[in-house]
C-alpha cells in the first residue's frame, strides 16, 4: 500500500534521512522504533507531506505522491496523528473533529462523527468543551479520533502514548488494534518499544536515519541487538 | 441564556443594526453624526481585518495600502476617467481584491513577524506610488474626490454617510458573521492554532489564509472609497504607515477574534482624540497612556475581557 523509497531529508545542510525504505502492506500494522533523533518523526512528516523531502520516491496504492501537496495526500487516504496530539487548544471537541472531516462531503461527516463518538465515548460526554481543557490522554483520543475523520485508508501514528499513563497507553494501543480490524492501516512510530512490537505484525528498526534492521515483531523482539538497545534486557 | 445569545456570531449582527438604528435619534448635534459615520467607516475596516488576524492569525501592517486603493479609486475613477463614483468604488473593491491576491500568494507564505514587516513593505509601496505619481493623484496635496450620486440624489452630508456607513457596516458584520459560522471560519481558527496540524488534515493552509487576505482587503477598499466620499478629498496619508498601526491597534485593543471586539475598538480610537481635545497639547500623551492601560489590565482586548467579567462566554 504504502512504498518509501531511498528518501532523503535535511533540515538546512544536515541531512536527517539518508535513503531510508520501507513498505507497508494493506491491513497491517508496521512499527518504527529508534531513539530520539533517528528520524522516525522526520519520516512521518515526509510522508504526510508537511515536510519537503530531498531525494527518493513514495509511492501510495501506485501512486506517486511526493510532489502532492499535504492536503491532497489527505484526500488520497493518508492521515496523520501528529507528534503531541496538536489539537487546537481553544476549539471544542466538537470543532477539533469537524475540521478532521474538513475534506469530507457533508453528507458523510455526521455518520463519520457518530463512528468516532461510539469508538471514544469519553469524546462524546466532552463535545463542547475546549480541547485543551481536556486530559493527556483525551486530547491523544481527540487527536486520533480528527485523523479518523478523514476516512483514511492508511493512519500515520507518532507517539501515541507519549506522557500517558500506562493504563491510558494500554487503551489507546487496544483502539489502534481495533481500528486495523475495521480495515484501517496503521504506520506507528513508538519510544515505548514493548508495546509497540506487542501489536505490530512488522517493524523497523531506525538509527541515526537509517533503518538497521526489519522483520517479523516477535523475531525483533527475540533479536539481542534490539533487546539490549531497546528493550533494556 | 445571555451566554447562549452572545456565543453566536450572528447575535452580534443584530445588537449592531439596533444601535446603528437608534444612535442618531440620541445623537444631540450633527458633529456626533460625523463622529458616528467616521466610527462606521473605520470598523468596516476593523471587522474585516479581524478575519485576516484575530480568526487567521496572519498580521498585516499594510492594510491602509488597500484602505488607499479604496480612496483614490473613487477619486481617479470620476476625474481622469470619467467613470461614475459608484462604479469607481466597486471597481476600487475589486482592484484590492485582485492586488491582496497577487501580492497575497507570495508573501503570506511567511510566518510571524516575517509577515509583518513584509505586508509593512506593500503598505509603504502604495503610499509612495500615491504621493509620487503626481499626474494621476495630485502628489502630496491629494485631489478632491466628486460627490457620489445615486438615483440623481447627491450624496453629502453626516446624514447620509452615516446612513450608508452603518448600513454597510451591518451587512459586512453580517458577511463576516457567516464565514466564521463556516467551514471557512473554522479552517482559520484551525490555522491560527497550528499550521501543521491543519495542514496534516487536508485544509489548504495557503487557499485559506488568501482567502482572509482579499476578503480583509476588499473591507478597507471599500471603507477607504467612503472615507474619500465622505470627506471630499484624498491625501497619501489615506494609505500611511500610521493609518495601517491604526487599524491593528483598534482590533487589538476591541479584542482579536471579536466582530464587536474591533467596533469597539474603533469607535475607542475615534472618540478618544475627540474627548482628549481638553489636555490640549498632552492629547497624545494621554491616548497612549490609555492604549497602555487597556494593554496591561485586558490584554485580551475590551470586548472579549468585559463578556468573561460578566460571564457570557466559557473559558
Amino acid at each position: 500500500m504504502l512504498k518509501v523509497e531511498n528518501v532523503v531529508c535535511r533540515y538546512g545542510r544536515i541531512e536527517v534521512l539518508h535513503g531510508v525504505s520501507l513498505e507497508v502492506g494493506a491491513g497491517e500494522i508496521v512499527s518504527l522504533i529508534g531513539s530520539n533523533g533517528a528520524g522516525k518523526t522526520t519520516l512521518m512528516r515526509v510522508i504526510s507531506g508537511i515536510l519537503p523531502m530531498t531525494g527518493g520516491r513514495i509511492v501510495f496504492d501506485d501512486e506517486e505522491i511526493d510532489r502532492l501537496p499535504a492536503h491532497l495526500r489527505v484526500v488520497r487516504g493518508i492521515a496523520q496523528v501528529p507528534e503531541a496530539r496538536q489539537v487546537f487548544a481553544p476549539l471544542s471537541v466538537n470543532d477539533n473533529l469537524l475540521l478532521g472531516g474538513f475534506r469530507r462531503r457533508a453528507a458523510d461527516v455526521p455518520r463519520e462523527l457518530d463512528r468516532v463518538y461510539a469508538l471514544f465515548p469519553a469524546l462524546a460526554e466532552k463535545r463542547g468543551i475546549a480541547a485543551g481543557n481536556l486530559s493527556g490522554g483525551q486530547q491523544q483520543m481527540l487527536a486520533m479520533g480528527r485523523a479518523l475523520m478523514s476516512g483514511p485508508r492508511l493512519l500515520l501514528l507518532d507517539e501515541p502514548s507519549m506522557g500517558l499513563a500506562p493504563v491510558l497507553v494500554d487503551q489507546i494501543l487496544d483502539t489502534v488494534v481495533a481500528l486495523r480490524k475495521a480495515g484501517v492501516t496503521v504506520l506507528l512510530v513508538e519510544q515505548n518499544v514493548n508495546a509497540a512490537l506487542a501489536i505490530a505484525d512488522r517493524a523497523y528498526v531506525i538509527e541515526t536515519g537509517r533503518i538497521v534492521l526489519s522483520g517479523p515483531s516477535a523475531t525483533l523482539a527475540d533479536d539481542p541487538r534490539v533487546r539490549e538497545a531497546y528493550l533494556g534486557l | 441564556m445571555m451566554r447562549r445569545f452572545f456565543d453566536s456570531p450572528y447575535a452580534v449582527v443584530l445588537v449592531l443594526a439596533i444601535v446603528v438604528a437608534v444612535l442618531p435619534l440620541l445623537l444631540p448635534s450633527l458633529f456626533y453624526l460625523r463622529v458616528a459615520a467616521l466610527i462606521c467607516i473605520f470598523a468596516l475596516v476593523v471587522v474585516g481585518l479581524n478575519l485576516l488576524i484575530g480568526f487567521a492569525g496572519q498580521v498585516s501592517l499594510g492594510h491602509a495600502g488597500f484602505f488607499g486603493i479604496g480612496a483614490y479609486a473613487v477619486a481617479i475613477g470620476p476625474t481622469h476617467l470619467g467613470i461614475p463614483p459608484w462604479l469607481a468604488l466597486i471597481l476600487g473593491a475589486i482592484a484590492a481584491g485582485v492586488v491582496a491576491f497577487l501580492v497575497g500568494r507570495p508573501i503570506l507564505r511567511l510566518r510571524g513577524h516575517y509577515l509583518a514587516v513584509a505586508t509593512l513593505g506593500m503598505g509603504l509601496l502604495f503610499a509612495m506610488v500615491f504621493a509620487n505619481e503626481s499626474a494621476w493623484t495630485g502628489g502630496p496635496d491629494g485631489m478632491p474626490v466628486p460627490r457620489l450620486v445615486l438615483f440623481g440624489w447627491r450624496m453629502s452630508g453626516p446624514w447620509t454617510w452615516y446612513w450608508i456607513a452603518g448600513v454597510t457596516l451591518v451587512i459586512g458584520a453580517w458577511i463576516a458573521a457567516n464565514v466564521i459560522a463556516s467551514p471557512t471560519g473554522r479552517a482559520l481558527r484551525a490555522i491560527h492554532d497550528s499550521e501543521t496540524a491543519a495542514q496534516v488534515l487536508g485544509i489548504d493552509v495557503a487557499r485559506y489564509k488568501l482567502i482572509a487576505f482579499v476578503l480583509s482587503a476588499v473591507y478597507a477598499a471599500v471603507a477607504g472609497a467612503y472615507l474619500a466620499m465622505f470627506d471630499g478629498l484624498v491625501t497619501p496619508e489615506a494609505s500611511g504607515f500610521l493609518r495601517s498601526i491604526e487599524f491593528v491597534t483598534m482590533a487589538v485593543l476591541g479584542g482579536l477574534g471579536s466582530t464587536l471586539g474591533g467596533i469597539v475598538g474603533a469607535a475607542l480610537l475615534v472618540l478618544l482624540p475627540q474627548l482628549l481635545t481638553v489636555f490640549h497639547d498632552y492629547e497624545h500623551i494621554a491616548l497612549g497612556l490609555v492604549m497602555i492601560v487597556v494593554m496591561i489590565f485586558v490584554p485580551a482586548g475590551i470586548v472579549p475581557s468585559l463578556a468573561n467579567l460578566l460571564g457570557w462566554r466559557k473559558s
